[in-house]
């Protein structure tokens, strides 16, 4: 597991990191959302040893982090590039090698790796020769040819086709899955939504909230929930316990904080006509997000 | 939970610079440009020994007429094609219809000399010496080389440093700044300390330098024993060897700089003006052994200016007016300012490499 610890960093006289604390749990997915300047850039370069704090400490596994151990650690920075005249191949192994893989294993994994994000075929282009969304999979290839444990990826998404997005979740998913920690920004909330175990919300320089993504939304949820039906559902009004938000003949969104009077609705609603849907309205990520910041 | 990062090794910092200086070297040899430079420079070089060699065979043979009564006399001159005439009417037939570029006759009875050389226009010199006699000359304090081949040597090592630290100075700074303004130096800064990143630039491209100046020195040295010259090889023999031992260190000092400089820009259309500071300590020093090679003080402080020993110091030894320990007091001035060229190097890299825009300046880059 990875903990920060109360980060704090300035620029000059501004203040971009204040008191920053989160951990990054194994084997789990966690988005670290924010604003743009919100400081998420300069923590994840403060995580990866880029840039150094001015205070506050960093642990892997409870010890103190290092350059050893960092030096493990995948990064995929938010200002991307490899060398544009090297071939795809050529520089994941050579990033390999300089994460501490041997000639044969950074051969071995830099081709599985290409597979995997379906660049086999344009393994011995040249970068500049590359599409853009093949230049992305390469930087993401980039980031995990040396196997790391801990992941660090800011905005890996951004400049994505909805199909490479997809391509890259997989991947990713599949490192958390056999263990590996990781750790992404992303503007794009939906795709944090679906994606993300933990989530951290930093706005100017400090953290919001951060925990589990569904023991958040419950946290910010209200007791709403929203039904639809075949008939009209005018009586919702005159129901005890039952505040009406909005109301649209056959669809409605209420609020109960008895979960039996809720229960009532539906009955009611069933012996009408048919229900097509009647659930507990959860907080999106979105609306968590504009709620904390 | 626990992280299981123990089946990797961390490379060590010396690996971490093979890995660096491997892949600069790589890169180097595919450019066309580098290649193209290098073949030019080689061509320039064995051009220069073929010329040396034409010019010193050109004392070629130069047809002349003789009457039979002096043939035997100068039968043993060499450089001569002789056709042995009867008489002074017939060696005058000769030369007007150009068979015979002179023809050597006695003297008319009375004359002061033995012999009298007709010519067309003008009588070959090499001819008129061979029949002169000349004064004894005796020197008190003899000049080893002559005029035009100090001047030779001296633009020959000068250019040859000039060009190597003008071709790869500026592509350590350019492969600086190509890895800052594609950005991957994050990611590089995130695998490798800094430094080894640095050392593997200046290591790498240090070492195809220095691989190019003993292709030279060898071109040179086998090109001159095979057309004839071995005479200048041994004139330029021992200066040659420390040439080669003052060009690496000299190298290497102008490489840190150049490293230096190209972490302080994000594009590569501000490194020209960045890199004007360091090209002038490669420009000026090359100018002044060029135009004052025969200021012997002038020389003599160029010779222990660090960025001018290079050249200087060489040149002083094929003039021979070095003393045994001159060289190793300048070969050692300079490696402290080589030492000492790294430690700000890698102070400006270090505190230069992440910022991003426009140019960091000498304060922020040198204080931080």
């Amino acid at each position: 597991m990875l903990q920060l610890d109360n980060i704090s960093k300035a620029f000059g006289g501004r203040i971009a990191l204040d008191g920053v604390s989160f951990d990054v749990r194994d084997g789990r997915m966690t988005g670290f959302v924010g604003g743009n300047g919100a400081g998420k850039t300069t923590t994840m370069r403060i995580l990866l040893g880029v840039l150094e704090g001015d205070a506050g400490e960093i642990f892997l596994d409870g010890d103190p982090l290092g350059a050893q151990q960092r030096r493990h650690f995948g990064y995929m920075p938010e200002e991307r590039g490899l060398y544009p005249k090297m071939k795809v191949r050529e520089q994941l192994v050579y990033l390999a090698r300089l994460h501490g893989l041997s000639s044969a294993d950074a051969g071995r994994s830099a081709d599985s790796l290409v597979e995997e994000l379906g660049l086999g075929e344009r393994r011995d282009s040249t970068l500049e020769s590359l599409s853009l969304g093949n230049q992305q999979r390469a930087q993401i290839a980039a980031a995990l040819v040396h196997d790391p444990q801990i992941l660090v990826l800011d905005e890996p998404f951004s400049g994505l086709d909805p199909l490479a997005v997809d391509t890259v979740v997989e991947v990713l998913k599949q490192r958390a899955a056999s263990g590996a920690s990781v750790l992404f920004s992303s503007h794009q909330l939906e795709i944090v939504e679906r994606l993300c175990d933990d989530l951290v919300i930093i706005a100017e320089g400090s953290i919001r909230v951060s925990g589990e993504r569904e023991a958040l939304r419950t946290a910010h949820s209200s007791p709403r929930y929203t039904i639809t039906a075949g008939s009209d559902l005018g009586w919702l009004r005159a129901e005890p316990d039952i505040t009406v938000v909005e109301f649209d003949g056959g669809h409605a969104t209420f609020d109960t904080t008895e979960s039996a009077a809720a229960q009532r609705v539906l009955s009611r609603a069933v012996l009408d006509g048919d229900v097509t849907t009647f659930a507990p309205q959860r907080a999106s990520l979105s609306q968590i997000f504009r709620e904390v910041i | 939970m626990k992280t299981t990062t123990a089946r990797r090794h961390s490379p060590s910092f010396t690996q971490s610079v093979v890995l660096v200086a491997e892949r600069e070297i790589t890169a180097r040899l595919r450019s066309k440009t580098f290649l193209v430079t290098t073949g030019i420079l080689l061509v320039l070089v064995l051009g220069g020994v073929i010329a040396g060699g034409i010019i010193s065979n050109t004392s070629s043979t130069v047809p002349v007429a003789v009457v039979s009564s002096m043939s035997s006399e100068l039968s043993n001159v060499n450089g001569l094609d002789l056709t042995v005439v009867d008489d002074r009417a017939e060696a005058e037939a000769l030369v007007s219809e150009g068979t015979v570029d002179a023809a050597v006759v006695p003297s008319a009875e009375g004359s002061a000399n033995r012999v009298t050389i007709i010519a067309e226009s003008e009588a070959p010199s090499s001819l008129v010496r061979a029949l002169s006699v000349a004064p004894e000359v005796e020197l008190l304090n003899p000049s080893q080389t002559d005029e035009t081949l100090r001047y030779l040597a001296a633009i020959g090592f000068g250019l040859i440093f000039f060009f190597s630290g003008m071709t790869f100075g500026p592509m350590i700074s350019q492969s600086v700044v190509e890895e800052k303004q594609t950005r991957i130096v994050e990611i590089l800064m995130s695998a490798v300390p800094v430094s080894a990143l640095m050392a593997g630039k200046v290591i790498g491209n240090s070492l195809l330098a220095f691989a190019q100046i003993i292709a030279i020195a060898v071109l040179a040295i086998v090109g001159l024993s095979v057309t004839g010259q071995a005479e200048l090889l041994s004139l330029l023999g021992a200066p040659l060897l420390w040439f080669v031992g003052f060009f690496i260190i000299g190298f290497v000092l102008l490489a840190a700089l150049f490293a230096a400089v190209g972490a302080m820009v994000s594009r590569q259309e501000d490194l020209g003006s960045a890199m004007a500071p360091v090209t002038m300590l490669i420009m000026l020093p090359y100018f002044a052994i060029v135009f004052l090679n025969d200021n012997p003080v002038a020389l003599t402080v160029m010779s222990y200016i660090p960025f001018s020993a290079p050249v200087g110091m060489p040149m002083r030894l094929f003039l021979g007016t070095a003393a045994w320990w001159e060289p190793l007091v300048a070969l050692a001035l300079l490696v402290v300012t080589a030492g000492l060229a790294i430690l700000l190097g890698a102070r400006i890299y270090n505190n230069s490499l992440l910022k991003i825009g426009s140019r960091v300046s000498w304060a922020q880059a040198i204080k931080g």
